[in-house]
C-alpha cells in the first residue's frame, strides 16, 4: 500500500505525566476505510493515545498526522477532520435528537440544508424517525449510543474515533453496533475504536495491543493468533498483559 | 458566527427546559427584591424602651409622649425602678433605657439645661448609634418646642435676676436643611438600586461558573473540544445567552422595584442597560474564569458563592465605602461590584449623566476586557 | 461500629482530598472576620463638604474654620455660586454642602436671622441624616460661640452604651459571622455531600450495606460537625488576638451553645438532601432555606426591630436568630444561661424537631 492510502500515522508517539510515561514511543499506521482496533487493559494508555490523536493532549515527544495534518501543529484542522465519540459522551440529555444533530453539525459548519437532510438521512437509517423530538434522557442506552454516533459522523470525516463505545451494553445492542461499525467503513469512513471486550477484536481489520504504554502486538486478527500460536484474542491479550502485570506487582 | 448562533441556540434551550435554573432566574429576582429590600434596612424603628421616669411631671410625661409619637420607639413600660430596667436590659427585652431624674422640669425652667441619662445596648452595633441621634434629635426637636411655650415665664424669671434680657429672635442663624435626592430618606430608594446589582451579578457569574462545570461533569466539554469550534466562540456561545439573560432580569428587576417600591429613575435607562451591558461581561468573565479553576459543580457554586460574598459586602451596597477602614477602601476599588453600585445609584437615584458616572464606567470597561481576555486565555481546549 | 467508624474514616478522607473545597471552608472564617472586622462599618467621618461662600469674609471665614475644625468634616471644594453643586454630588465628589448667604455678616451683625443652607446626599438616608445631625450641631456651636449669652434650651442627653462601651462593629459581628459560617459548613457542606453521593449512586451501596440509617447520617454528618466546631474555635482565636473581641461570659458555654447550633444546622442540612436528588437543587434549597435567611434575617446585620412584622415573625423560625442572641450574650453582656435558657430552650427544641424529621424522610426515602 503507498502512504497516501494512510489516515493516521504515528510515530514514537511519547507522552508523559511527570515520572510516569503513560504512552511510550508507539508507531503504527492506519489504512483508509479500515475498522482498526486498539486493545489494552484499562490504564494501558489507550486513552491517553487517543486523546493526543484528536487534540485533546499534546504529545511530549514523537509526531503523528491524522488525515494529513500534524496533530501537534494543527489540531484545530484535525478536529474538523475527525469524529469523535467517548466512553462517557452521550448526547445532551435535555435536548431532542434533532436539536443535538443541529448542535454539532452546525458546529462542524453544515448548512442548514445539509443539517436538515443528513439528520433526516441518520434517522431513517436507524428507523428512528417516530422518537426524533423526544428528549435524549428518555432513550434507552442502546439507542442513545447509536444515536451518538451517527451524530458524530453528521459532518462526513474521513475517520471517527470510538472510545469503548459499547460498554455497558447489552449483546444484542452491541451486535447492531458493530453492524453500524461495518456499514460507516464500507462506505469509506476509516474507524478507530478502543474495547476492551475481546470478542469485538475478532471483527476489527486490525488490531493493536498495548500493554503498559507500549504496543506490543500489531496486525490482523488471524496474523496474530498464528504468530503467537492462541486460539483467540483473548488468549493472546491475556498472554501479553500476564507478564507486565506480574512485573507490576514485584 | 454560525457555530457561535447554534452553541448559543442549544445553551437557551439548556437554560428554558432545567427547572432549577428557571427558577434561579425568575424567582431569585423577586425573592431578592421584596425580602432584602424589606429587611436590609438601617433605619430604626420600633426600637423597644423602658423609661424609668423619677420626675413625673407634665415635662417628663411629654418627654415620653413625644418619643413614642415618633415611631422610632416602642415605650414597653414606665417605671421608677432602675434595676427592673437593668435586667430587662440585661434580659434583651428592651434595647434603650432613658432615665429622667428627679428635678428634671424643675431644672429644666430654671437652667435651661436639664440632663438626662441614655444607656443603650450597643450589642447591636451600628443601631445604636443611629437610635442614639434619632434619641437626641427628638430631645432637641421637644427642648425647642418647650422654649418656645416657655419664652414668657423665662423672660419673667429672667427680669427677676440681675442676667441681661434674652435677645430677640430665637435663631441668630437661620439654618435649613434639603436633603437631596431622597428627601423622604426612603431606605428603599437606597436599597434597590443596590440590590438590582446583586441580582444581575450573582445571576451572572453564578451561571457562568456552573455551566461550564457542569459540561466537565457530563463529560459534553470534551466532545465540543474534539470539534474545530476555537475557545473565542466557545465562550461567546456560552455566554452571549447569559448575557441576554442578565439584561432580562434587570429589566424584571427594575420593573418589580418600580411597581413594588415606586423607586426613582431619574436618569436614563439607556446608560443605565449601556453600563449593566458592560458589568455584566465582567461578572460573566469572572463566572468563566471560576469555572476554569474547578472540576464540578459543587465547587464552582461553592467558590462562586464566596467569593460573591466577599464582593457583595465590600461593595457598598450594604453599608456605605466612606464608612470603610481607609486601605479597604482602597482595595475596594478592584472590586467590579462596588463600580456598577455606584453607577447604578448614580443614575437612577440621582440622575447623573455619562460625564458624571465616566471614572466608575471607564473603570468597568477596563475590568471588561481584562477579565475576559484573562478568562479566555486560561480556558484551553486541550489539557496541559 | 467498625462499620460506622469506616464510614467516617471516608468522609473525613473526601474533606481532606478536595483541596478547592477544603481551602474555600478554611479561608471563609479568616477573610470574612477581616472583612467584617474593617469594612462593616456605619459610622460616618470624613464627610466631603463643599461650601458655596459668595462673599467670604471674617464670620463666614469662621463659620468654615468651625466645620473643617469638627473632625467630621473634609472641605473638598469651595464655591462663590451653588451651579457646580448638582455635578458634584451626582459623581460622588461631594457628600454635604453648605451654603452662605451673601450678607451673612451683615445680618448677623443687625441681629437678622443670618441664612445658611445645609444640602445633604439623601441618597443614602442614615448617612445622609446623620450628616446633617453633625452639621446642625456645628452650626449651633458656631452661634452659641458668636454670641454666648444666647438662651438656647436644651435637653442633655447623656449617652451610655452598655456592653460595649466603644460601639465598635467589630465587637459585634463576630457573634454573627459564627453563625454564618457555621451554616455554611454545616446546612450546605451536608446538604450538597450527601446529594452527591445520591446522585454518583454510592448512596445505594451505603444502604445495601449492614449500616443502619441513623448510622450513614451520622457517619457523613460527624466530620463536618467536627470542621464547624474548629472553625468556631478559629473565629474566636481570631477574633479575641487580633481584634481583642471580648468573651465576657463563659466559654465553655459558648462553645457547648456553639456545638448546639451546629447540630441544628447539619440536621437542617440532612433534611435539605433527603428532599432533593441532585447537587444544584440542593445548593439551591441550602442557600435560600439557610444562608440568606442566616445573613438577612437573623439580626447579624440588619436590626430584626426595623423590618417588617411579617419577616420579624418569619425570623422566629430561623436558628441563627436565636443562636446570635445568645453568642452576644455570653460574649457582650456576661450573662449566662439565667438569662438565655429560653432562647437555648428553642435550639434545644429546634434540634431535636429537625433531628426527628430528618431522619424519618431520609429512611422514608430508602424504602
Amino acid at each position: 500500500m503507498t502512504s497516501g492510502d494512510l489516515i493516521i500515522e504515528a510515530k514514537d508517539l511519547t507522552r508523559t505525566f511527570g515520572s510516569f510515561t503513560a504512552v511510550d514511543h508507539i508507531t503504527f499506521d492506519v489504512h483508509r476505510g479500515e475498522v482498526f482496533g486498539f486493545l489494552g487493559a484499562n490504564g494501558a494508555g489507550k486513552t491517553t493515545a487517543i486523546r493526543m490523536l484528536i487534540g485533546l493532549l499534546a504529545p511530549t515527544s514523537g509526531h503523528a498526522t491524522v488525515a494529513g495534518f500534524d496533530i501537534a501543529r494543527e489540531s484545530e484542522k484535525v478536529k474538523q477532520a475527525i469524529g469523535y465519540m467517548s466512553q462517557k459522551f452521550s448526547l445532551y440529555e435535555d435536548l431532542t435528537v434533532r436539536e443535538n444533530a443541529a448542535l454539532y453539525g452546525g458546529i462542524y459548519g453544515l448548512t442548514d440544508v445539509q443539517i436538515r437532510e443528513r439528520t433526516e438521512e441518520m434517522l431513517q437509517r436507524l428507523k428512528f424517525e417516530h422518537a426524533a423530538n423526544e428528549r435524549v434522557r428518555a432513550i434507552p442506552l442502546g439507542w442513545r449510543q447509536k444515536l451518538a454516533f451517527s451524530v458524530s459522523l453528521l459532518h462526513r470525516p474521513p475517520v471517527v474515533f470510538l472510545d469503548e463505545p459499547t460498554g455497558g451494553v447489552d449483546p444484542i445492542t452491541r451486535r447492531q453496533f458493530w453492524e453500524l461499525i461495518y456499514e460507516t467503513a464500507q462506505g469509506g469512513t476509516t474507524v478507530l475504536v478502543t474495547t476492551h471486550y475481546m470478542d469485538e477484536a475478532e471483527y476489527c481489520d486490525r488490531v493493536s495491543i498495548m500493554v503498559s504504554g507500549r504496543i506490543d502486538a500489531l496486525g490482523t486478527p488471524s496474523e496474530l493468533k498464528s504468530e503467537y500460536g492462541v486460539g483467540s484474542i483473548e488468549d493472546l491479550f491475556v498472554r501479553l498483559a500476564r507478564p507486565a502485570e506480574s512485573a507490576g506487582s514485584k | 458566527m454560525r457555530r457561535i448562533f447554534f452553541l448559543a441556540r442549544a445553551e437557551v434551550l439548556h437554560i428554558v427546559r432545567d427547572k432549577t435554573t428557571m427558577a434561579q432566574i425568575l424567582v431569585m429576582p423577586i425573592f431578592q427584591l421584596l425580602v432584602l429590600v424589606n429587611a436590609a434596612t438601617f433605619v430604626v424603628r420600633n426600637t423597644p424602651m423602658y423609661v424609668v421616669d423619677q420626675d413625673r411631671t407634665a415635662t417628663s410625661r411629654g418627654l415620653i409622649n413625644r418619643m413614642a409619637a415618633s415611631g422610632h420607639f416602642e415605650v414597653v413600660a414606665v417605671s421608677g425602678s432602675a434595676e427592673k430596667a437593668n435586667d430587662e436590659l440585661l434580659d434583651g427585652t428592651v434595647t434603650m433605657v432613658i432615665t429622667i431624674p428627679h428635678d428634671f422640669e424643675k431644672q429644666f425652667v430654671r437652667q435651661r439645661y436639664a440632663p438626662l441619662q441614655v444607656i443603650l445596648n450597643a450589642e447591636k452595633g451600628s443601631a445604636a448609634g443611629i437610635v442614639q441621634s434619632y434619641a437626641a434629635r427628638i430631645l432637641a426637636d421637644y427642648a425647642t418646642e418647650l422654649g418656645a411655650e416657655l419664652q414668657p415665664s423665662m423672660r419673667t424669671v429672667s427680669w427677676n435676676r440681675t442676667d441681661p434680657p434674652p435677645r430677640r429672635g430665637a435663631a441668630l442663624v437661620e439654618t435649613r436643611t434639603r436633603g437631596w435626592y431622597n428627601a423622604q430618606l426612603n431606605y428603599k430608594h437606597y436599597m434597590v438600586p443596590g440590590v438590582l446589582v446583586a441580582l444581575v451579578t450573582m445571576i451572572a457569574t453564578l451561571l457562568a461558573a456552573q455551566n461550564i462545570a457542569r459540561e466537565k461533569e457530563l463529560g459534553t466539554l470534551e466532545q465540543l473540544n474534539v470539534t474545530p469550534i476555537t475557545r473565542t466562540q466557545f465562550i461567546a456561545g456560552k455566554l452571549i445567552p447569559l448575557w441576554f439573560l442578565g439584561l432580562i432580569d434587570l429589566t424584571l428587576g427594575l420593573a418589580v422595584g418600580k411597581l413594588a417600591f415606586d423607586i426613582p429613575i431619574r436618569g436614563s435607562l439607556l446608560l443605565l442597560f449601556g453600563a449593566a451591558a458592560i458589568y455584566l461581561v465582567v461578572a460573566l468573565a469572572i463566572g468563566l474564569l471560576i469555572s476554569t479553576m474547578v472540576e464540578t459543580q459543587q465547587q464552582a457554586m461553592f467558590v462562586t458563592f464566596f467569593i460573591m460574598s466577599a464582593y457583595l459586602l465590600l461593595s457598598g451596597l450594604f453599608t456605605p465605602i466612606d464608612s470603610m477602614a481607609h486601605w479597604v477602601q482602597i482595595a475596594s476599588l478592584l472590586n467590579p461590584v462596588r463600580h456598577f453600585v455606584t453607577i447604578a445609584r448614580e443614575i437612577l437615584v440621582k440622575g447623573a449623566g455619562l460625564t458624571e458616572i465616566a471614572a466608575p464606567l471607564l473603570t468597568l470597561s477596563a475590568f471588561a476586557v481584562v477579565t475576559l481576555s484573562v478568562a479566555v486565555l486560561r480556558y484551553h481546549k486541550t489539557t496541559a | 461500629m467498625r462499620s460506622l467508624f469506616g464510614l467516617l474514616r471516608k468522609e473525613a478522607l473526601h474533606i481532606i482530598r478536595d483541596k478547592r473545597t477544603l481551602t474555600v471552608l478554611l479561608l471563609l472564617p479568616v477573610i470574612q472576620v477581616v472583612i467584617f472586622g474593617y469594612a462593616i462599618r456605619t459610622d460616618v467621618d470624613n464627610v466631603r463638604l463643599a461650601v458655596v461662600d459668595p462673599a467670604p469674609d471674617e464670620m463666614t471665614l469662621r463659620l468654615r474654620s468651625r466645620f473643617t475644625a469638627a473632625a467630621v468634616f473634609r472641605t473638598v471644594a469651595v464655591l462663590p455660586n451653588e451651579a457646580p453643586l448638582e455635578r458634584l454630588f451626582q459623581k460622588g465628589a461631594a457628600q454635604a454642602a453648605l451654603i452662605i448667604e451673601p450678607r451673612f455678616a451683615e445680618h448677623l451683625a443687625r441681629g437678622i436671622p443670618a441664612r445658611i443652607l445645609i444640602i445633604t446626599d439623601a441618597t443614602d438616608p442614615n448617612t445622609g441624616s446623620t450628616i446633617q445631625g453633625y452639621a446642625e450641631r456645628v452650626v449651633q456651636q458656631f452661634e452659641r460661640e458668636v454670641r454666648a449669652n444666647a438662651g438656647v434650651l436644651q435637653i442633655v442627653p447623656q449617652a451610655r452604651l452598655r456592653f460595649n462601651p466603644t460601639a465598635e462593629s467589630k465587637n459585634l459581628f463576630v457573634p454573627g459571622l459564627m453563625a454564618f459560617i457555621l451554616t455554611i459548613i454545616s446546612s450546605l457542606m451536608t446538604a450538597i455531600t450527601i446529594t452527591r453521593e445520591k446522585e454518583t449512586g454510592t448512596m445505594e451501596t451505603l444502604l445495601v450495606s449492614p449500616l443502619r440509617p441513623w448510622q450513614i447520617i451520622v457517619g457523613k454528618v460527624a466530620p463536618y460537625l467536627a470542621l464547624g466546631f474548629i472553625s468556631i474555635v478559629g473565629v474566636l482565636l481570631e477574633a479575641r488576638l487580633i481584634f481583642r473581641v471580648p468573651i465576657r461570659g463563659s466559654l465553655v458555654l459558648l462553645l457547648a451553645e456553639g456545638l448546639l447550633f451546629i447540630l441544628v444546622s447539619l440536621a437542617l442540612g440532612v433534611l435539605i438532601s433527603a428532599r432533593t436528588s441532585n447537587q444544584r437543587v440542593a445548593m439551591l434549597g441550602a442557600l435560600v432555606g439557610t444562608m440568606l435567611p442566616t445573613m438577612i434575617l437573623s439580626g447579624f446585620i440588619f436590626p430584626i426591630e426595623s423590618m417588617p412584622a411579617v419577616l420579624r415573625y418569619l425570623s422566629n423560625i430561623i436558628p441563627a436568630r436565636w443562636f446570635v442572641v445568645i453568642a452576644r450574650g455570653i460574649m457582650l453582656k456576661g450573662i449566662g444561661l439565667g438569662y438565655l435558657w429560653q432562647e437555648t430552650a428553642i435550639l434545644v427544641f429546634m434540634a431535636l424537631f429537625l433531628l426527628v424529621v430528618s431522619t424519618r424522610s431520609f429512611s422514608e426515602r430508602l424504602e
